[in-house]
């Protein structure tokens, strides 16, 4: 119970520092407010229906395909399926947590989590198009040309760094 | 639009698992259940800080801070890149508006990098999911990888 509280501290201290912009700059305090409410909302649209399709995932995929396609063994092929997977997704990073943990539960490989997570955050489809109306062609290229091999490298090399404990920075699966 | 195609998928996708299989399909939802739980507290943490560092922060400010090409300069801009969460359909069309107010590409792309791939402010989150050292490497990493990429980029089309 009390690790419940704690969860929520962060929460609170934001709510009591909206309390006190609003009380002194009433202005700003609402903007604060109506911005936050705008992102609960924004979020509370996507995050559901995410989380139920990560619940189905988690009950109907088994361990052994997910193993086959980006576990430990599936070398390029599955940085690849790792790769298009990511770049369909909708939503921003927070959306692809529980994703990304779930496959890890699943059997799938650190460094294919970590470049879905890296795809995800960075080189989804529709944000391209958004980029390459507001920055430009060749920026948006550049920048993918760029990030896509970055992703890659993090990727790898995180595993390298976690390999100490090897999924032991992952908590142990409540529901498998 | 994504999310009534997302809303659509879960939609379908629970009723053909619920016809299938009523057990697997309650399960299903109590994993869903018990994730959101999980994740609300950050979350509304999080969201929180958002609406205030948008409320207290003006444009004009980082604007100022993106217009200057020093190292200085582009370090601090990386920095507030990484701790801000700004969702890409603010982030591309602020980052052109600082192109045609004068900021060089070097600062707006380490800018753009480290928005995408360095989250301060979702931390929480992923540590409540992936754990301390994998959230502070990942960010890290993503970091001196985002800064490299900036700088690159700045090379090449300036």
């Amino acid at each position: 119970m009390k690790n419940q509280w704690k969860k929520y501290l962060l929460f609170l201290l934001v709510v009591i520092a909206d309390g006190l912009l609003w009380y002194y700059y009433p202005d700003r305090g609402v903007s604060a407010i109506t911005s936050a409410a705008d992102y609960l909302i924004e979020m509370l649209l996507f995050i559901p229906p995410i989380l139920v399709l990560v619940g189905l995932l988690d009950v109907w995929v088994p361990r052994k395909i997910v193993e086959k396609h980006v576990g430990p063994d599936s070398g390029i092929r599955g940085v690849v399926i790792s790769i298009l997977v990511a770049t369909a997704a909708a939503g921003p990073l927070y959306a692809g947590f529980p994703v990304a943990y779930a496959l890890l539960k699943k059997g799938c490989r650190m460094t294919n989590a970590v470049i879905f997570l890296g795809t995800w955050a960075t080189i989804k489809i529709p944000m391209l198009m958004m980029e390459i109306k507001f920055m430009g062609l060749s920026f948006a290229l550049l920048r993918l040309a760029l990030t896509l091999p970055a992703i890659i490298l993090t990727g790898y090399l995180l595993e390298k760094l976690l390999a100490g404990q090897p999924q032991a920075d992952v908590p142990p699966a409540e529901h498998v | 639009m994504f999310n009534a195609v997302l809303f659509i998928l879960a939609a379908v996708a629970l009723i053909v698992s619920w016809r299938k299989d009523r057990e697997k399909t309650g399960k299903a939802l109590q994993i869903a259940k018990k994730q959101l739980l999980n994740l609300l507290p950050s979350m509304l943490g999080i969201i929180g800080l958002i609406g205030l560092m948008l409320a207290l922060v003006p444009r004009e400010v980082i604007a100022g801070f993106l217009g200057n090409d020093s190292p200085l300069g582009i370090f601090i801009i990386s920095i507030i890149g990484s701790i801000t969460l700004i969702p890409a359909f603010i982030g591309f069309p602020l980052g052109a508006s600082l192109i045609d107010a004068g900021a060089s590409v070097t600062a707006v792309a380490c800018f753009l990098t480290t928005v995408l791939m360095v989250g301060v402010v979702t931390a929480p989150m992923e540590i409540e999911l992936f754990g301390k050292r994998f959230t502070i490497w990942r960010n890290l990493l993503g970091l001196v990888m985002a800064l490299v990429i900036g700088i690159i980029m700045g090379v090449v089309l300036q």
